[in-house]
């Protein structure tokens, strides 16, 4: 065999690893893109996505009110399996001018014999309108704990900020109680 | 071109590779690898078509009749997996094995160790992925993966043991893929015989080329998905959790970033490998050898850039569907170009109709159809009708099995009397390519029609008005499955024994790997054949 017909294996080596470099590197692109996809959406209000919590990314008081404009918000809550709990808006339509502040109430009670934790996830429809929704006060920032039985009035205080697109006059603002997962 | 002499005794001066299961074992040689791809794809093929005839039976009628639903979904989902991973992807990857040193005049793959190793993870592999069905037998767990291949969050998140083989199963796939990606590209860039430029190099090993970057890229993003899955699942993190601030859409950006991609990867090798075939049997010149190329490589960069087509009913805005839209109905710019450069390669050729002959024109007719009715797919206004429904399963069936399948056939046909040295049967090869794409159209093409009418994919029961389409596509269905019996049957016969092959074999054949003996000896190009600038 003509060894001299083969190239030095060094050569080999030096392509190997930047393949393998490119391949560790796409592993990592994976879960970059965990915090890059949470960032985007927050960032431009993709998927329904709302602000974590206004008060620390906007200062306030927010635009002026826009008595022009009406706008009606409708509120909703469903429960994910694994909840034994009900949960309620007390006001389930309500209508505000752009720019106002507003606070809202949902009854939350705990069905069961057992102290549960439950997690309000947010979520706004039509989603172009998720970056316009600010939230000030939200039982929805932290976990919520219900001994058994107990019913609590929970409060969210929020904002529609009046540069909401002017399409826009209904909006929806739907909960979803998840059980908490446990902590890590 | 011109190449030098090369050793024709296949045994001079290597007298003492091991013998027996051994030999298999610990073989580096591209040859042997190539054929235990090219076996395990086989057999792989049959798991899986087993396992959707099936599927198929339970769908003949209405209502529930042979298995429960649990178990349905499971057969669903692990016949696309061994189907892609198993059987497409280790065909590919034979095909690779074999040709592409005897293509570039290397005398084997540039990592040999590596291969054998690649190799040697795929059944492990396989058997992780069915291994959950055998449990269940005796009871441990509740049987195999049952999310569909896509392993969407949060089912996948809350189903049974079955979903953790599945994860490492892809794991290991997974490395092998990767494994191999390196080796065709290390082999491809360093071994080329002088002379032969990238854009000398054949179409076949083009289409390799951009196919094993397209999976150094995307694999490890489904591994990095599955290991996200993994720990949702079992270390208290919420990835795809949206009570923990994870988001189940975050599963299917990761997932179809690799999915769609995974679609080149699997046709990338066959539309490589078409226009040789082509060529040889219109006895003329390739036409457009590097619109090809550009083609190829359009596609795997635009294929990398669409993923969010797969779920346009989830949710997304506005102006992204339209960005997903677009780019996706731009990839049939490049795609078109390739099909006008195999139909030009025919045009006014002397055609003659052998079977890898038939096979690829067969490819290029359904494989036509999967592409138009991609375009449908992608219009987000149409999309919203037809997500979900049988016509995907049509026309990725179109795309997979018309496509990819028959694409593979038809290496098969071409390659086989210089893999073995013989020729196959062409009355039985003629037979088996007629009964496979009647029988094909007759199990596909009336799910195009249930899909339009608004029957879903993946259940196990429909309503009485797609009765008739469904019984017609299950008569298909088996027709077809059991007309692959004549495939395995001409390959054993062909291995066996048969006409003898001229090193062409075929009249119009050209490139290096038509120089050497049929079968090359186990050694071939010891000396590097030199190609001419000149052409």
């Amino acid at each position: 065999m003509n060894e001299a017909a083969l190239p030095p294996p060094r050569k080999h080596g030096r392509l190997v690893v930047r393949l393998l470099l490119l391949a560790a590197g796409f592993f990592a692109f994976g879960f970059a893109l965990v915090p890059l996809y949470d960032t985007f959406c927050e960032a431009v209000g993709f998927n329904g996505k709302t602000l974590r919590d206004a008060t620390q990314t906007k200062d306030l008081p927010p635009s002026a009110v826009d008595y022009s404009r009406t706008l009606g918000v409708q509120f909703t809550s469903t429960l994910m399996p694994g909840l034994p709990w009900e949960i309620r808006p007390l006001e389930p339509a309500i209508e505000l001018h752009p720019g106002e502040l507003r606070t809202t109430r949902f009854l939350v009670r705990n069905l069961s014999d057992q102290t549960i934790v439950g997690q309000a996830v947010p979520s706004v429809s039509p989603t172009v309108a998720a970056r316009s929704f600010q939230k000030l006060d939200c039982f929805c920032f932290t976990q919520q704990t219900l001994a058994p039985g107990e019913s609590r009035e929970m409060a969210l205080t929020f904002v529609v900020d009046s540069g909401i697109s002017k399409d826009i006059s209904e909006l929806t603002l739907a909960y979803a109680f998840f059980p908490a997962p446990p902590k890590p | 071109m011109n190449t030098a002499t090369h050793t024709l005794d296949p045994h001079a001066g290597h007298a003492h590779h091991p013998t027996g299961l051994m030999r298999w074992l610990t073989t580096t040689n591209h040859k042997d690898i190539g054929t235990m791809y090219l076996t395990f794809s086989l057999l792989m093929f049959f798991l899986g078509g087993a396992m959707i005839l099936a599927v198929r039976a339970e769908l003949f009628q209405p209502g529930l009749q042979l298995m429960k639903p649990e178990f349905f979904n499971q057969l669903i989902g692990v016949h696309a997996l061994v189907m892609i991973f198993a059987a497409l992807m280790p065909a590919a990857t034979g095909f690779a094995n074999w040709m592409i040193p005897l293509m570039i005049g290397a005398p084997d793959m540039a990592l040999p160790r590596l291969n054998n190793w690649g190799f040697w993870l795929l059944p492990p592999a396989a058997l992780l992925l069915t291994m959950p069905f055998i449990l269940a037998l005796f009871g441990i767990g509740d049987g195999a993966v049952a999310t569909g291949w896509t392993l969407y969050a949060p089912l996948s998140v809350q189903g049974g043991i079955g979903v953790d083989f599945a994860i490492f199963s892809i794991h290991i796939l997974g490395i092998s893929s990767i494994m191999g990606s390196i080796n065709i590209i290390a082999t491809l860039l360093n071994m080329r015989a002088p002379g032969m430029t990238l854009m000398k190099m054949p179409l076949f090993c083009w289409g390799w080329l951009v196919t094993a970057v397209l999976l150094i890229i995307t694999l490890p993003v489904l591994a990095g998905g599955v290991t996200m899955l993994l720990t949702d699942r079992h270390f208290g993190t919420h990835f795809f959790d949206a009570a923990g601030g994870g988001d189940p859409i975050l599963f299917q950006h990761l997932f179809w970033f690799f999915g769609h991609p995974e679609v080149y990867i699997l046709l990338l090798p066959v539309w490589g490998l078409m226009p040789h075939v082509l060529s040889t049997f219109t006895r003329k010149p390739i036409y457009g050898h590097t619109a090809q190329v550009y083609g190829f490589i359009a596609i795997g960069v635009l294929g990398l850039i669409v993923w969010a087509h797969h779920f346009m009913t989830a949710g997304l805005p506005v102006p992204a569907l339209l960005y997903f839209m677009y780019s996706t109905m731009a990839i049939s710019l490049p795609l078109a170009v390739l099909f006008f450069c195999w139909i030009a390669t025919m045009w006014r050729g002397a055609m003659s109709f052998e079977t890898p002959m038939l096979f690829a024109i067969g490819f290029i007719v359904l494989f036509g159809i999967a592409g138009l009715t991609g375009l449908v797919l992608a219009d987000v206004a149409a999309d919203a009708q037809y997500h979900h429904s049988y016509f995907v399963v049509a026309h990725f069936h179109y795309a997979l099995f018309a496509g990819g399948i028959m694409g593979v056939m038809t290496g098969v046909y071409y390659w086989l009397p210089k893999w073995t040295g013989h020729m196959y049967s062409e009355r039985l090869g003629k037979l088996h390519f007629w009964l496979t794409v009647v029988s094909f159209n007759f199990t596909f093409m009336p799910q195009f029609f249930l899909g339009l009418a608004g029957m879903p994919r993946r259940i196990p029961d429909y309503a009485l008005q797609f009765t008739e389409f469904n019984a017609i596509s299950t008569v298909g269905a088996f027709v077809l499955g059991l007309s692959q019996l004549l495939f395995a049957w001409n390959i054993w016969r062909c291995v066996k024994g048969g006409d003898k092959a001229t090193d062409q074999v075929w009249e119009g054949t050209s490139g290096l790997e038509w120089e050497l003996s049929s079968p090359p000896p186990y050694h071939s190009w010891d000396t590097q054949p030199v190609i001419k600038s000149s052409n």
